[in-house]
């Protein structure tokens, strides 16, 4: 058996195939909720019904969906130059963590600062710290070849034990009691309500507006080429005269940024602080995104809604049925795998040799 | 008359629209060497490859010694008694001689391996046909010969009766070659019966007893080597009488456009050792040599992809610049080895990768965004002046065929974008060209060398570098030698005879005596 | 100093040793022999915790604890023949293949653990393996028929790698598949091989956990184990005998600070001790990277008939 490339690829069939994988994944996925002896339709019914059944389903759902865009965004930065970012979710950490260092750590004196100024530092902070901690790795990649996998990966966990070192350390919040959480943000910093009486924040804005422009930095600029030159063919791409390393930092600065700031919106417009379990994957969720919307960063909004509905419509759903609220991220991960099969059968075909 | 050893009848197969075999028959006898001739393009490689079993035929059927042959199973193929010497070695580079040529031939299921009696057998092969190697040595440190030497091996150590060789001589010197014709005697000697593939004509006509010559995908003529003169063949091959590209002598050769001094790069083998040369305007100088001797540093090196590390190199009388975008500012045309692999990203449109050595200068971007207009106009018309067929601007580079992708290099590196339809062209100070007519049959590889002829008329320094002897002969008002990484004086093309760069590519010491 | 010296004079930190590293050299065995034949396998982790649950269960269900690891094995076989045809036959990318295979299989898992027990204040249990008491030597008695398993894999491995037909197969296909190809092998069937068994092995290590180590499931049980058997393998150059002593290694150090933990000489929080164990990997990764000779077709995906 071969792999044989089709002929034509027709634009339907692209977008006709992610949309069926989806679809396949449900109808496989209805087995789990027999074994939870639970009557299927119902299950599905409650699910969407909790995801985008109403305004306060929807508006959990955006809230759910912010953090998915950057850090969807973060690995479809990265992953178009080839920079395989799993790190996603410590750098969303490390940001959250520059954000309460700007934003809270003074005790609410705001280091005399005008609230606008401090947020925008904030902002620049929690990028910053996300990108330098993507540096790392991507240098060790272009100098010395080793794997970025495996090093965001590990990277991964030893940020988690940092930020408990640092919850119940210097950040610790002193008023706060049981769960170790860190320093509250100052008031003036946090994000307004899109939506009154929801959790709903303006940091939506702020996500969809980066996914516009990262959408225009790629196809538009100079540095988009080079980025996608260097994916796609990185020694034809140093021929033609694109600066490679340069352009590798570029990614991972950029990448590392846009997860950071996932971090830094999270604190500012849903927690107001930093805790071990604000981010229930985060990062690693941003990858199923990216491939889900084919590293097209205006289709990772659609990718975060979708997948964000199903993990808000599937806490509601097992409050009332029972089902675990893990066969949300069972049909994630299943439709991530349906819907690359199903786009590489829409390029080619499977012949007997 | 002896049943043929191998027979196909009416062998066809298609890969989407195009038919690389059309209805091929054909008949191999024992003892006998038949050649298949053909340009780059005309079906030789699929034909073969089906008789190993790497494509399965959509029509005919193929018998070795009377039994028909289970199509799209090179195991099957290999049991048949047919053994291939791929163009492309097959070759692990981390694995042992030993290694290489045992694997496959013992069942996968079997809890151990017979290594001595296997290391015998090799022995015992490779004496017979006169194939000297080292059992335990890493295929990595390797020569090309050694190692076309073991890709032979692997063949005969399966007890192969017919041999294919697909392009043996592309890598070899014209003294290696003729030591890889001794052995194919010594096979026939032997009772092997060959298939030698090959577009040389003249070694073609000195190897087998009988040619067959493919035009795009038909089987054309077949005829006795006694008695066949390589004009016939190559009207065969082609179809029409083939003109030699016309080439004056340089009218006018101007100044110094670059100049290497004592140049030293590159490590391990691609390296280049104190090179010396110089290249005016107005004149062709041909690098002659095999592949691997050094080229592929001397082309990066003046394409800016890497550096020096001792020696000077001056461009336009300053030293040159280790930046592709800033070369091609000044002038250089580069025209790269491997079209696919460095030549264009394949995935991305045809119009960014015409303007993509330029798109850092104003003419396609300003202030970091894209022109894209101007650019893909200019796409438009590089397509239309250098008749880039096979795909639009806005589809992926990797749809055009070999020959279409080199007119769009070329049209990158030759048409700049401020020669106004009107205007005066704006010809390239220095053309960097590594092996461009590799890959494309007779009509491309025409168009390649009037275009490179063109440029030299209008006052380009052109470097060509090839690893075509008839092609350094034909173009080069100066030829140059290289070897193991010394490259020879540049002399004019009339000091070189063809025996004496046949013994430079060797490395024979050249008369002058600076060289190697 | 001395106490560090102490410390390792006592057969209880050597026994510690060998029980942390017996899933890491289960673990680093079968990425080995996925990347041998030229794939990456991504899939480690979530096949670590899927074999672990699944080993577990059929043991709680009352079946016998060898019967738990055959368990645990074919589960990682199903899994590893998931990322075959994803990978091989229809040559996805192995980065994405793999990563979705571990959010597959973990997700999976903790599922159907919160199916089987909807509400448990404490986690159920099993009765583990007992340590090997009738074997004569010091250390290696105090452990568990596993790890023995573990340890003569190492040898059985290399030999089958180094001195069969189908280990040369294997490494052949992981250097040059159109060689493998030439001379008759099917590259597909021997990359999905190696890809199969190779999981089966990351089953048996997830298993390990609960079958052995404890003696219950929990969520966060594998912890990235399955992350730095991947990194072990580089350290290790594809090789059996160094990914025993990388496994070794690490574990000495995992084990190192853990007693320094708990001797009360910790001036620093206890979770830099616990770093440790990712930042040593990086460190391993960052020694070997300029050395590393990879088999040369790893993470190429090999198109048939394709020129």
């Amino acid at each position: 058996m071969r792999l044989e490339k089709r002929a034509t690829g027709s634009t339907a069939a692209l977008v006709l195939a992610p949309i069926g994988a989806v679809v396949f994944t449900l109808l496989v996925s209805s087995v789990l909720v027999w074994w939870a002896g639970a009557a299927v339709t119902e299950t599905y019914g409650l699910l969407l019904k909790g995801g985008f059944g109403s305004v306060f389903a929807l508006s959990e759902t955006l809230t759910r969906a912010i953090p998915l865009i950057l850090t969807g965004l973060a690995v479809t930065v990265a992953f178009k130059a080839r920079l395989f970012n799993i790190g996603a979710e410590g750098q969303l950490y490390v940001g959250a963590l520059a954000a309460v260092a700007v934003g809270g750590m003074h005790g609410g004196t705001g280091f005399g600062l005008p609230p606008a100024l401090l947020f925008g530092l904030m902002l620049l902070a929690s990028a910053l710290a996300g990108a330098l901690l993507l540096l790392g790795p991507a240098l060790l990649k272009s100098r010395l070849g080793v794997d970025e996998v495996v090093t965001t990966l590990l990277l991964n966990f030893i940020v988690l034990l940092f930020v408990s070192m640092m919850l119940n350390g210097p950040m610790k919040d002193p008023l706060a009691m049981g769960w170790p959480q860190s320093v509250g943000l100052m008031g003036e910093l946090e994000l307004s309500k899109l939506v009154p009486q929801t959790r709903l924040h303006t940091g939506l804005i702020w996500a969809c507006t980066l996914a516009v422009m990262v959408w225009l930095l790629m196809r538009y600029t100079v540095l988009g080429f080079d980025i996608r030159a260097i994916g796609a063919n990185a020694r034809a791409a140093a021929f033609a005269g694109v600066p490679v390393t340069r352009t590798v930092v570029l990614v991972a600065m950029l990448s590392g940024a846009l997860a950071g700031l996932a971090g830094a919106i999270e604190v500012a417009g849903r927690t107001g602080y930093v805790t071990l379990d604000m981010s229930p994957g985060y990062g690693y969720t941003g990858i199923v995104i990216a491939m889900l919307a084919g590293l097209h960063p205006l289709a990772v909004v659609a990718a975060s809604v979708f997948v964000a509905g199903m993990l808000v419509g599937a806490d509601s759903m097992s409050r009332a049925v029972g089902v675990p609220t893990f066969i949300a991220d069972v049909i994630v991960a299943a439709s991530l795998i349906a819907v690359l099969v199903a786009t590489q059968m829409t390029q080619y075909r499977l012949r007997r040799t | 008359m002896t049943a043929p050893v191998l027979e196909l009848t009416q062998i066809t197969k298609r890969f989407g629209d195009l038919v690389a075999n059309d209805a091929i028959s054909l008949q191999l006898h024992a003892g006998e060497v038949l050649a298949l001739l053909g340009e780059n393009g005309a079906g030789k490689s699929t034909l073969v490859s089906i008789l190993f079993g790497h494509y399965v035929a959509d029509a005919g059927q193929i018998k070795v010694f009377g039994e028909p042959l289970p199509p799209g199973d090179p195991k099957a193929a290999l049991d048949a008694g047919i053994g291939m010497v791929h163009q492309h070695f097959t070759l692990a580079d981390n694995l042992s001689v030993l290694d290489n040529v045992v694997m496959g031939s013992e069942p996968l299921w079997q809890p151990f391996s017979r290594r001595q009696a296997a290391r015998q057998r090799l022995d015992e092969v490779a004496r017979r046909f006169g194939l000297d190697v080292d059992p335990d040595a890493l295929i990595g440190n390797l020569s090309v010969g050694e190692r076309q030497r073991v890709e032979i091996l692997k063949a005969l150590y399966r007890g192969a009766r017919i041999l294919i060789l697909d392009e043996p001589t592309a890598v070899l010197t014209p003294g290696e070659s003729e030591a890889l014709f001794a052995v194919l005697g010594q096979m026939v000697a032997q009772g092997l019966s060959i298939i030698f593939i090959s577009h040389k004509l003249g070694e073609v006509l000195r190897v087998s007893q009988r040619i067959a010559v493919l035009r795009s995908g038909k089987l054309v003529a077949q005829a006795d080597a006694q008695g066949t003169t390589q004009e016939q063949l190559a009207l065969w091959m082609v179809g029409h009488a083939v003109d030699a590209p016309h080439t004056q002598p340089a009218a006018t050769v101007g100044e110094v456009v670059c100049a290497l001094d004592a140049v030293s790069a590159g490590v391990g083998r691609e390296r280049l050792h104190a090179v010396s040369l110089q290249l005016r305007a107005g004149e062709i100088v041909a690098i002659a040599g095999v592949s691997g001797n050094g080229q592929t540093a001397l082309a990066e090196l003046l394409s800016g992809t890497r550096a020096a590390s001792s020696g000077t190199v001056r461009l336009l009388g300053a030293p040159l610049v280790q930046r592709p975008s800033r070369l091609v500012e000044l002038g250089v045309a580069r025209i790269p080895e491997d079209r696919h692999a460095v030549g264009v990203v394949g995935d991305l449109p045809v119009w960014e990768n015409v303007v993509s050595e330029r798109l850092r200068s104003p003419v396609f971007s300003r202030w970091s965004w894209v022109r894209r207009a101007r650019a893909r106009a200019h796409a438009r018309q590089v397509i239309a002046q250098f008749d880039v067929r096979g795909a639009g601007a806005l589809a992926p580079a990797r749809a055009l065929s070999g020959g279409n992708m080199q007119k769009l290099i070329l049209g990158r590196a030759l048409l700049h974008p401020d020669s106004g339809a009107a205007g005066a062209a704006i010809t390239p100070r220095l053309i960097v060209a590594h092996q461009p007519s590799w890959g494309l049959d007779i009509g491309a590889v025409a168009y390649v060398q009037q275009q490179l002829i063109a440029a030299r008329d209008a006052g380009a320094a052109v470097l060509l570098i090839s690893d075509d002897l008839d092609e350094v002969m034909t173009m080069g008002d100066r030829i140059a030698v290289m070897h193991a990484g010394y490259l020879s004086d540049a002399r004019p093309a009339c000091d070189w005879s063809r025996e004496a760069i046949g013994l430079a590519m060797a490395g024979g010491s050249v008369d002058t005596g600076t060289a190697a | 100093m001395m106490e560090v010296l102490d410390m390792l004079a006592q057969p209880a930190f050597w026994i510690a040793v060998l029980r942390i590293a017996t899933p890491l050299i289960l673990g680093t065995l079968g990425v080995l022999l996925c990347e041998r034949a030229g794939v990456l396998n991504l899939g480690i982790e979530g096949i670590m915790v899927a074999g672990a649950f699944a080993g577990w269960l059929a043991v709680y269900g009352g079946a016998s604890l060898w019967t738990g690891v055959l368990v645990a094995a074919l589960t990682g076989a199903v899994f590893g023949l998931l990322h075959a045809v994803l990978t091989v036959s229809l040559a996805l990318s192995q980065h994405v293949s793999g990563l979705g295979i571990t959010l597959l299989a973990t997700a999976l898992s903790y599922y159907g653990y919160r199916v089987s027990f909807p509400k448990v204040s404490t986690p159920p249990t099993i009765e583990p393996f007992a340590d090997m008491d009738w074997l004569a030597i010091p250390v290696l008695a105090q452990q568990t028929p596993l790890t023995l398993l573990a340890l003569l894999l190492v040898p059985l491995l290399a030999y089958v790698l180094y001195r069969t037909p189908v280990g040369l197969a294997v490494r052949m296909v992981g250097e040059n598949p159109q060689a493998a190809e030439g001379q008759g092998v099917s590259v597909a069937a021997v990359r999905t091989g190696a890809i199969v068994a190779g999981s089966a092995l990351m089953g048996v290590a997830g298993s390990f956990l609960t079958l052995s180590a404890f003696n219950a499931f929990f969520f966060n049980m594998v912890n990235g184990r399955g992350w730095i058997c991947v990194a072990l393998v580089v350290f290790a150059s594809w090789r059996p005998g160094k990914a025993l002593l990388g496994a070794l290694l690490f574990a000495f150090f995992d084990a190192l600070q853990l007693r320094l933990q708990q001797s009360g000489g910790a001036t620093l929080p206890y979770q830099m001790y616990l770093m440790l164990p990712y930042v040593l990997s990086i460190a391993a990764l960052v020694l070997v990277a300029r050395k590393a000779s990879y088999p040369q077709a790893l993470m190429k995906p090999y198109r048939k008939g394709e020129r």
